[in-house]
């Protein structure tokens, strides 16, 4: 083989190599949403109410205790799960109890769901329910949202900023 | 003495390469794999445009070696105008890109471009090696070891997209927490570092930066322990192939320069992605069956390649052996051995300063380099038994003088040595020819070419493994450097060269092999006996057996 020919085919080999890494490194395309789709998240990180109520300590109870933790008031350490009630357009879309986190079940409950739906208009009817003890849901939240092909729709539940945030 | 001037062996470089195809291999597992068989084909193939010694194919290790390194030069460069802030990444980025798209820009593509190449090799170094089946044995630990560096290539790599902080990047980042999020203890909260621009902090950025050069700290020294049971780890590529392959890259660089998409804006999600598939290939399978899928079939492949060791077990030949009374300490199979199976440590005889080897016997390949590096593996110590210092069970120094004396005495004045990896010697064997082959040509001593010469031999033709295709990895180098002189044992200047030939044969050059012998034969023909040197004592008489 002569040495034009070996240099021929070490640059075609050379050739091959690079077009394989430089296609692969961005092509195909993935197509993560069909063109006319956004897309829905719900996301929340949310400690729910106590599963009981508070109640106060007899003084004869208080006295068994050791002198540092004696604290009038003894509630239960496990929170609420966290129930998620999402309608599109009136139809139901997620209806979800996410348990509280921790084996005592005393941490926040989080939840995190994503769903590609078609652009355009949409009523979106959110609730949440924190307590085991109340009936029905503690938060509701309702609202109209035009959505561009891509565009993301986030349902959050952040209790100091009054609860169901749809942006 | 009396063969006239020394004239230098007739090292044949290579006999010419033939296509492999169809032609059965001699032996080990490329005969049996037909894995193998096309492995070996592709390699032989790029053998004529390369040669072997810059054959990508047969140097993927050294590859994924030189890839990492140019990875981690441009890293540095581009770290040097990096901001690791939400608001300045996307900026320095652009400005590293355009501004100075002559460096910076090519600094950036060949940063992308390297780290796809390092994936790439590693991925066919690691078919390349369970094809020939190199996982089992006394190779386990080089095989398992190397399964790490699959996971920290793909963290950091992974971590490196998100840098950009460009809508790929929120892409990768949101699709990461969300595929890590399913996992038992990270929790549906990960994602939401990525879902809300006041989750997104500078800190959060320099965290990132940790991660993407912390995690190749650890890939460094992953790479480090896959070596360590080598020695002479060949961990940079032949030259020409080290900056063909730069050059390739950089060429690639400058015509598809590596860019970034739009700002992240965590308002909307990229509908199509210009995805690194080397890389991200888990996040389109997680989007297309489920983050728990996608977990179990990578575990599961982890866990599958760490265990093929066991699961694919081959029988183990007997390791070398030390005999105490006759390792006299030189070192010689220490340095030697391609496996670091070889210690010294103090001799048990308590001399001050001497020392003795020790085979680690999980490490040994059993290949006998160890014992044709020994100097006493010589046929020319008298006494009735010769035992040398390291030797193998299956195939001792002392059979080996046996049969060679057989040989000679039943007439056979051509003596070929051969390697069991390499073309089939046993085909020349004739009235006048014998013809062995070894675990691996080293362990012939060069002594008993000598002894051969001396005992009635008219010549004595090595068939040795072309170099880059050696069984365990520089047994071949060794014995052409033994009998050229330049590596202890050498063979003893007085050997009349002419009579003395080495070629390079691989199994598949069955043909070129029987007119090289041919040639051989006929030149020692001319030449006729050998002018006596000295007296060798033979042990044996003409019997059956030779060709054993």
């Amino acid at each position: 083989m002569s040495k034009a020919v070996r240099y021929g085919l070490q640059a075609v080999a050379y050739a091959a190599f690079a077009v394989f890494i430089g296609y692969f490194s961005t092509f195909p395309r993935y197509q993560h949403l069909q063109p006319d789709e956004a897309l829905l998240r719900l996301s929340f990180k949310h400690p729910g109410k106590p599963v009981g109520d508070c109640r106060e300590r007899t003084p004869e109870e208080l006295a068994k205790m050791p002198p540092q933790l004696r604290t009038k008031l003894d509630c239960p350490r496990e929170r609420s799960p966290v129930r998620a009630v999402v309608e599109l357009d009136g139809k139901p879309l997620y209806d979800e109890t996410f348990p509280a986190a921790g084996l005592k079940r005393d941490g926040a409950a989080a939840g995190y769901r994503r769903l590609a739906i078609p652009a355009g208009q949409h009523t979106l009817k959110v609730g949440f329910n924190d307590d085991v003890r109340a009936k029905g849901l503690t938060y509701e939240h309702a609202a109209t949202v035009n959505l561009e092909p891509g565009q993301v729709v986030l349902i959050d539940l952040v209790a100091d900023r009054g609860g169901v945030v749809i942006r | 003495m009396g063969s006239g001037p020394r004239a230098p062996f007739r090292m044949e470089a290579s006999i010419p390469l033939r296509p492999a195809l169809g032609v059965p291999a001699a032996g080990g597992t490329v005969a049996r794999n037909p894995a193998a068989r096309a492995v070996r084909a592709l390699e032989r193939a790029f053998d004529h445009p390369f040669g072997a010694a810059a054959n990508p194919l047969r140097q993927l290790g050294a590859l994924a070696f030189w890839f990492f390194w140019i990875v981690a030069v441009s890293g540095v460069y581009l770290y040097i105008f990096f901001d690791t802030s939400v608001s300045g990444a996307y900026a320095s980025v652009e400005s590293l890109t355009r501004d100075q798209w002559y460096a910076g820009g090519v600094m950036r593509s060949l940063h992308r471009y390297a780290s796809d190449a390092f994936l790439v090799v590693t991925v066919l170094h690691l078919l390349r090696e369970a094809a020939y089946g190199r996982f089992t044995g006394f190779r386990w630990f080089s095989w398992v070891s190397g399964v790490p560096t699959l996971v920290f290539m793909l963290v950091s790599g992974i971590v490196g997209y998100w840098l950009v902080w460009d809508a790929v990047a929120q892409f990768v980042g949101i699709g990461v927490t969300e595929w890590v999020g399913w996992l038992p203890g990270f929790g549906p909260e990960l994602v939401r570092n990525f879902i809300a621009e006041e989750a997104m902090t500078d800190r959060f950025f320099s965290l990132l930066v940790f991660i993407h050069i912390g995690v190749p700290l650890f890939l460094l020294a992953a790479m480090w322990i896959h070596v360590q049971r080598i020695s002479r780890p060949q961990m940079q590529p032949a030259g020409a192939l080290a900056w063909g392959s730069l050059a390739a890259l950089v060429v690639l660089s400058l015509a598809r320069p590596a860019l970034s998409d739009a700002p992240a804006d965590l308002a909307r999600v990229p509908v199509a992605v210009a995805l690194d598939w080397f890389y991200l290939f888990p996040l389109p399978a997680m989007y297309a069956a489920s983050a728990g899928a996608v977990w179990a079939a990578l575990g599961a492949a982890m866990l599958l390649l760490a265990a093929l060791p066991w699961l694919v077990r081959a029988p183990r030949a007997p390791v070398a052996q030390v005999s105490p009374a006759n390792c006299n300490g030189c070192s010689r199979c220490f340095a030697d051995c391609p496996y670091a199976a070889v210690v010294m440590r103090e001799h048990p005889d308590g001399k001050p300063g001497k020392k003795i080897a020790v085979v680690l016997e999980d490490l040994c390949a059993s290949c006998g380099i160890c014992a044709g590096a020994c100097p006493s593996s010589t046929p020319f110590r008298s006494g009735e038994a010769l035992v040398t210092g390291i030797d193998m069970p299956q195939l001792p120094v002392e059979a080996m003088r046996a049969r060679l004396e057989r040989a000679l005495a039943d007439g056979r004045t051509t003596i070929v040595f051969g390697c069991e990896s390499g073309a089939a010697v046993e085909a020349l064997r004739g009235p006048d020819v014998a013809a062995w082959r070894f675990p691996c040509i080293a362990q012939v001593p060069p002594s008993f070419v000598d002894y051969a010469l001396r005992a009635g031999a008219r010549g004595v033709l090595i068939a040795r493994c072309p170099e880059h295709d050696c069984e365990f990895r520089l047994g071949s180098r060794w014995a052409a450097e033994r009998l050229a002189g330049t590596r202890e044992p050498h063979l003893r200047p007085s050997v009349p060269r002419e009579r003395v030939r080495i070629i390079e044969a691989a199994p598949e050059d069955a043909e070129a092999l029987a007119r090289a012998a041919a040639d051989f034969r006929a030149e020692m023909a001319r030449l006729g006996p050998v002018v006596p040197r000295g007296r060798v004592k033979r042990r044996a008489s003409a019997s059956e057996g030779v060709d054993e």
